[in-house]
């Protein structure tokens, strides 16, 4: 039987249709996945994010275990509450997991990793810190009594202060990739979107409080589908599409998370110095008429590879993609992606199409 | 959800209206259109091409998935709705009057064989 979040009762009330999303009954969306993209881009949503787990890592050798479990490097974490954008590898480098960690001191982080993925990163983290001297000194204690609420858009910040009287002070300082305290709830100013706002960790009994609190604010709610074509539109990779443990992040698009900084020894290291990448993770704007999904063989002048998500992009008007290609495919390249039988033509663009409202990427015609 | 009367239907969930001229205008259901979600694609047939009952002759593309349309009998596409592929969320929102393509059936009793409204309403409740 699935499982379900504190807000179950609330995605019925809103008329929501239910999926099964890496064992969990969510919400796909509530009437409409378009309306309700365009609504997070124009104004505010918020999605019930709390099949995803928190982890908090603990004790006096916490900083040294996270340095060596995590690809980008915790120590770069000096402010109470900033926050870094990670994969966590195996020793051949591939990727278990992607993640964010928040740092409040060196014995006091907290991780949040994917739903589908979370019975296995805390097992790994176990069984790492469990080969360290001492058990490495840490405490791993994954926080399924938390809930969590992501508010995306324009006036989200503006809408969370509204609803959660006292907030404002508490955060209206953070910059992007921070977070701060606000008695039991943490106020992360990150998201998936590429727009601004909050994702708020809480205490799941107050779950339900919040939601309402929000909604009478006008935030409306947002379901998979539109946190889909969101995140794709921001060039955002999905965990289990565009990568997981075959691939690692040099062929995801990823290589700015991962610190290679003389003497550093972390998990996976070895091996990705080993293995140059041949492929590479990019773009694709179809410039025919079509939708690209995930799966559709990609043909271009250095050989063949093959599209990893892609959809409709609902504030483009187009059909956009993230394709896995060899490492000699160059951004403006025109490529051929086959689309249920044909070959339509593509162009190769960075993976941000969409950012803050504005489009990065422009079509064609 | 509406099931209009005066409709044959397909457990592929396309309905199909005999017009006077003894032509055949095809679409897809209301059931159908609220299961596929929003819809932003829409791939319809040339006109002149012959086709086999149950052949797939269109695509429906919504946000989340392609869903292929088959021809409900055979005989010959005369038509294809080419103002709608400008505006596919038609289809959702009028899913009898956004009609796909138009077939002259090779046969005109085929259509018998096809579901009727009742039949359509049993169909999608199993």
């Amino acid at each position: 039987m699935a499982k379900q979040t504190p807000l179950y009762p609330a995605h019925l009330a809103a008329g929501a249709r239910i999926v099964d999303f890496a064992g969990w009954d969510m919400p796909i969306h509530y009437g409409s996945q378009l309306e309700e993209h365009k609504q997070v881009r124009a104004d505010a949503g918020m999605f019930d994010v709390s099949h995803m787990l928190p982890i908090d890592i603990s004790g006096a050798g916490a900083q040294a275990f996270l340095q060596k479990l995590l690809a980008n490097n915790v120590a770069k974490l000096t402010e109470p509450g900033k926050a870094l954008y990670s994969c966590m590898l195996r020793e051949d480098a591939g990727i278990l997991d992607d993640l964010i960690v928040y740092f409040f001191a060196t014995d006091d982080y907290r991780i949040v990793v994917n739903a589908g993925t979370a019975d296995k990163d805390v097992a790994w983290m176990r069984q790492q810190a469990g080969k360290l001297p001492g058990g490495g000194n840490v405490t791993i204690n994954p926080r399924r009594d938390l809930a969590i609420i992501a508010v995306q858009g324009p006036n989200a910040q503006a809408k969370v202060w509204a609803a959660l009287p006292g907030s404002e002070t508490a955060s209206s300082h953070l910059k992007y990739f921070q977070a701060a305290r606000f008695g039991e709830l943490m106020l992360c100013s990150t998201g998936y979107t590429g727009e601004s706002g909050f994702e708020l960790i809480f205490p799941a009994g107050r779950a339900l409080d919040i939601w309402n609190a929000l909604a009478a604010q006008g935030v409306a709610p947002i379901g998979l589908g539109a946190r889909d074509t969101l995140r794709l539109e921001a060039g955002m990779n999905l965990y289990g599409l565009d990568m997981d443990e075959s691939v690692g992040p040099l062929e995801s698009g990823l290589a700015w998370t991962v610190d290679l900084a003389a003497g550093r020894d972390f998990i996976g290291r070895a091996a990705l110095e080993a293995h140059p990448p041949t492929q590479q993770l990019v773009g694709l704007l179809l410039e025919d008429r079509g939708v690209l999904r995930s799966h559709m063989p990609v043909f271009t002048a250095h050989g063949a590879g093959e599209t990893t998500s892609g959809s409709f992009a609902p504030s483009m008007n187009a059909s956009i993609a993230f394709a896995r290609v060899p490492v000699g495919v160059a951004l403006g390249d025109t490529v051929e992606v086959e689309v249920r039988g044909k070959r339509l033509k593509a162009r190769v663009t960075k993976m941000s199409f969409v950012r803050k409202g504005k489009i990065l990427v422009q079509a064609a015609n | 959800m509406s099931i209009p009367a005066n409709l044959r239907y397909t457990e592929s969930h396309e309905w199909i209206r005999k017009e006077p001229d003894n032509t055949l205008t095809i679409g897809i259901t209301d059931h159908a259109q609220g299961a596929l979600g929003d819809i932003v694609f829409l791939e319809l047939p040339e006109a002149g091409r012959v086709v086999k009952a149950g052949e797939e002759v269109a695509v429906v593309e919504s946000v989340k998935a392609a869903s292929d349309i088959y021809a409900p009998v055979a005989g010959e596409i005369i038509e294809a709705n080419a103002p709608v592929t400008d505006a596919p969320d038609s289809v959702n929102s009028d899913p009898y009057g956004a009609w796909l393509f138009k077939i002259k059936p090779a046969n005109l009793d085929d259509i018998d064989a096809l579901l009727d409204a009742a039949g359509y309403a049993e169909a999608i409740d199993a």
